[in-house]
């Protein structure tokens, strides 16, 4: 499951795809015409929407092919990076932006661009924007509370709004046919030397584009979240006939923990709460959600390992299998009867009175041998768990 | 000049998939302006270290940053963006030595505010954390609200403050 930085693409291999995607990026903008400051300061009086066109079609292509890749599964948007929101900053930071976009003609991206095939004046803007930084960060001090305030971290605009998502990608792509219809009229006004005047306006291939792209947005509407999507699937009664939960008994677990089987692997999906008061030695505690990212994907799908969820009495960690089945996870079997039954059968074993019938003695000689070293195992682990854990290497961004 | 541009919606259909390509290899988008303050905490630190670590601006650069501030992601896809358009510009014969600028105004004029304008912009930059490419356009593919309110400030404002501007391009 992508995305590949860190674990499959290091940190140094990462910027060699940083230099390939920037010479696919450098050339797109200059083949758009984002090496002309004309060009790019046409958007604000009207005489050229370039600007606007190829932003608002990269952006809703990306968002849409992002939300697209999470929905299929292929990309895990837990591990992406979202821009974080400072609410005051950002804005304030975008006003002094525009401010320089209409003075300069550039933006920093289409500066370079521009820079590299001989415009002085982009060189320039280069330039100012590394005296800028430098002036920002002297004068830090004066603004250093501003700075961080208004942080809200990785918000999404269409919760921001209490929206869904596909309502929000929806309206967003309505909005950006719209504003290519308007501007383009306002364009053909302005500027009768525009390439927009050049041909029939609205030509057929215009309405053809301006279909696809609502067609688009109704797919992106009725997209619903993988999440809830995957959980309700797994519920129907013909995915259950066809993946059949595997069991496996408290004694098998047991025995099989006290002989340190290396090929088991424990998922513990109880809350973290009662996973401190008891968890059993090697086990992992994660979330149902846990098993959709790829952060858990390791210890799924490692080959030759017995995946065994475990959770408080055998009734979510059915749930948990099934949705582990669909995600393509072999090997999972599930506690049955849960933590509670491996307790009371083996952890609180107490031998009954009467005379044991003779199929049942070998297992309560077992079961009253694991009560102790079972406990004596978990303990051992719960002083060990107390060892502080390396950080999570998080993926970076922004400027 | 009449060389012709490619098609903007092709062009954006494009930029789009590079930017998706970007996202779905190393979980990041795109970006420009953290190159620029790479160059200038490079230069600090080789002029006045001490200066790095008296500075807020400057520590938390470094914190959030390891290695050299050159060796960093945004600096390499940056150089591929200036390999980039000289690729492109010598393909498609737009390579030239002028200043681009309105009819109106003098060539120095444009040079001193593009400069003006590229430190505005750089600085603004600073506070929305990314600039047209880092918080705009790449905090909209992953629908970040951060994205939307500072694409929103940028052009909201280059609208409201371009009319007294005119004579720069008009």
């Amino acid at each position: 499951m992508a995305p590949f930085v860190p674990d499959i693409i290091s940190d140094e291999l990462n910027l060699i795809v940083a230099l390939i995607m920037g010479i696919c990026f450098g050339i797109v903008l200059e083949q758009a015409g984002f090496s002309s400051s004309r060009k790019l300061a046409g958007v604000f009086y009207g005489y050229d929407f370039t600007v606007l066109r190829v932003f608002f079609t990269a952006g809703i292509t990306a968002a849409l092919g992002v939300v697209v890749l999470g929905f299929a599964g292929l990309l895990d948007l837990e591990a992406i990076y979202i821009n974080p929101t400072f609410l005051g900053p950002g804005i304030v930071g975008g006003c002094i932006m525009g401010v320089g976009f209409v003075l300069g003609g550039y933006c920093p991206g289409t500066s370079v661009c521009a820079a590299a095939i001989g415009k002085k004046d982009a060189l320039a803007f280069v330039f100012g924007g590394i005296i800028g930084v430098f002036v920002f960060g002297e004068l830090f001090p004066l603004y250093d509370a501003f700075y961080v305030s208004g942080s809200f971290g990785p918000l999404r605009v269409f919760s921001s709004l209490g929206l869904s998502q596909g309502v929000f990608l929806a309206g967003l792509v309505v909005v950006a046919v719209v504003a290519f219809m308007v501007t383009t009229k306002i364009e053909r006004k302005v500027n009768p030397a525009s390439d927009a005047n050049g041909r029939g306006w609205p030509s057929g291939r215009h309405v053809a584009a301006a279909t696809g792209l609502l067609v688009l947005a109704g797919v992106a509407l009725f997209l619903p979240d993988r999440r809830s999507y995957l959980k309700a699937e797994v519920m129907s009664a013909v995915f259950q006939r066809d993946h059949p939960v595997r069991e496996i008994t408290a004694d098998e677990l047991a025995f099989r923990i006290l002989d340190k089987d290396p090929t088991l692997v424990i998922l513990d999906i109880r809350g973290s709460e009662d996973y401190k008061k008891l968890a059993l030695p090697g086990s992992v505690n994660l979330t149902l959600d846990g098993l959709f990212g790829k952060d858990n994907a390791a210890l799924l799908t490692v080959r030759h390992r017995e995946r065994v969820i475990v959770d408080k009495d055998g009734t979510a960690a059915d749930t948990a299998a099934l949705l582990a089945a669909r995600l393509g996870y072999e090997n999972v079997r599930v506690l049955q009867g849960g933590i509670s039954s491996l307790d009371s059968l083996i952890l609180r074993f107490k031998r009954p009175d009467a005379v044991p019938p003779a199929d049942l003695a070998d297992t309560y000689r077992f079961r009253e041998k694991a009560s102790v070293q079972l406990a004596k195992m978990i303990e051992e682990n719960r002083t060990a768990a107390n060892k502080p854990k390396a950080a999570v290497k998080k993926i970076q961004g922004g400027c | 000049m009449t060389t012709k541009y490619m098609n903007p919606y092709l062009a954006g259909v494009l930029l789009g998939l590079v930017l998706l390509v970007t996202i779905f290899i190393t979980g990041r988008g795109l970006g420009a302006s953290g190159a620029l303050k790479s160059v200038v905490v490079e230069s600090v630190s080789a002029v006045a270290p001490s200066h790095l670590s008296s500075s807020g601006f400057y520590k938390d650069y470094t914190t959030e940053h390891s290695g050299s501030p050159l060796k960093q992601w945004l600096v390499f896809e940056v150089l591929g963006v200036a390999i980039g358009a000289f690729l492109s510009g010598t393909a498609s014969r737009r390579l030239t030595w002028v200043t681009e600028k309105g009819p109106r105004i003098r060539g120095t004029t444009r040079i001193a505010f593009a400069f003006l304008g590229g430190a505005l912009f750089a600085a603004g930059a600073q506070f929305a954390r990314g600039c047209t490419s880092g918080a705009a356009l790449s905090g909209m593919a992953v629908l970040s609200t951060g994205g939307f309110l500072t694409m929103m400030a940028i052009f909201g404002t280059g609208y409201a403050v371009a009319y007294f501007f005119r004579k720069l391009w008009l």
